[in-house]
């Protein structure tokens, strides 16, 4: 029984690895960028508040460029998602909501727990991005399929404005050189500088 | 742009020129449902609090376009005067409101959190319940919402007994 479950457990996996290889675009070689400089890339949009606010480590999700503790102690909750009663969508719809200055995008939660970045330095982050056991079983393909396509990741290049009605600050790295920089890193063996 | 939803057990229509309309609007000033107050307009204090298809949400940041289709109740929905809600009548009991303006979103929060969980702690009420009232009725609300919360039991538990 035992065997028939590890087989399927296998071609599953297998299925799901060709179903991400097809989606997977790789890198246009036109880019000149080094290896190491799109990891730099990367590691700036990565550590920039709009994506970091969502990857703490002490499960309370953070607010403003100054990444300020959620008001009303708001805190990971259930499933990422905030309280029984009081979710994150109680207040975060599917958009950004431009009368409230509320944030808004496709499955707003808090990156699991597993993923929290927040304090942590470069290396330290490369490597939970890498590691199966904490990036939610990804493999490198997944990896770059979620960071380039994932409509959460990408809120970060349209974050709306805030309860003042002022813009939000993007990641200095625009979005079309991020998607560029998380291919050609990958595409490298997403080697990372320091552990060479 | 006509967007039609159920709000309190009816079927209705509305007609809106920017679906991105707060459903708070639509509510108070095209349907006339004064009951959901208007705040801080900021999705932070929580005095606009309604049900969505049986989820509290802070409807001064929920666009109207989001409803269609969608299950809304209002403080007005929660219970009648013959029948209470028990949120609504151990609010009644305790005398919670003072100013009262900021009291249906705190209601409606409460109602959906022992929708959930009949049975909350202290610590699950400060988790769930984060709206705000300026003249700080908090310790009466908390003896409330345990209140609300026997109430339920107690209608659960006739309900199982009936069934």
């Amino acid at each position: 029984m035992l065997f028939i479950g590890l087989i399927a457990s296998v071609i599953f996996m297998e299925s799901n690895e060709v179903a991400s290889m097809k989606k997977y675009k790789p890198l246009e070689r036109d880019s000149n960028i080094t290896t190491e400089k799109a990891y730099d890339q990367v590691m700036q949009v990565l550590m920039h508040p709009r994506c970091m606010n969502c990857h703490p480590t002490d499960n309370v999700p953070k607010q403003g460029d100054e990444r300020h503790p959620h008001y009303f102690d708001m805190a990971r909750g259930e499933n990422d998602k905030g309280f029984s009663a009081t979710k994150c969508a109680a207040c975060h719809q599917e958009e950004n909501n431009d009368y409230s200055g509320v944030p808004g995008a496709s499955h707003w939660a808090l990156a699991p727990a597993s993923m929290g970045w927040q304090g942590l330095s470069k290396t330290e982050i490369a490597k939970r991005l890498l590691n199966p056991s904490t990036n939610g079983g990804k493999s490198h393909e997944e990896l770059v399929e979620h960071m380039t396509e994932d409509e959460l990741v990408l809120w970060a290049w349209d974050p709306g404005i805030d309860a003042n009605g002022q813009p939000r600050e993007v990641p200095p790295v625009s979005e079309e050189n991020f998607k560029i920089a998380v291919k050609k890193w990958f595409d490298e063996g997403a080697i990372i500088p320091s552990e060479k | 742009m006509e967007i039609s939803f159920q709000i309190n057990g009816e079927n209705r229509s509305v007609q809106v020129e920017d679906e991105n309309t707060p459903l708070l609007w639509v509510v108070r000033d095209v349907l006339d449902l004064k009951g959901t107050k208007f705040g801080c307009g900021k999705a932070a204090c929580g005095a606009c609090t309604l049900h969505v298809d049986g989820e509290a949400v802070r409807s001064c940041s929920y666009a109207v376009k989001f409803a269609k289709g969608k299950n809304i109740v209002t403080i007005e929905g929660l219970g009648t005067p013959e029948r209470p809600h028990p949120v609504q009548q151990a609010w009644v009991e305790e005398i919670v409101p003072q100013c009262g303006y900021c009291q249906p979103g705190f209601m409606m929060a409460t109602a959906a959190l022992l929708s959930k969980n009949d049975h909350p702690t202290d610590e699950e009420i400060d988790a769930n319940i984060i709206n705000v009232c300026r003249c700080a009725t908090y310790y009466r609300m908390r003896k409330a919402i345990h209140r609300a919360a026997e109430l339920t039991r107690e209608t659960n538990l006739q309900s199982t007994e009936n069934s």
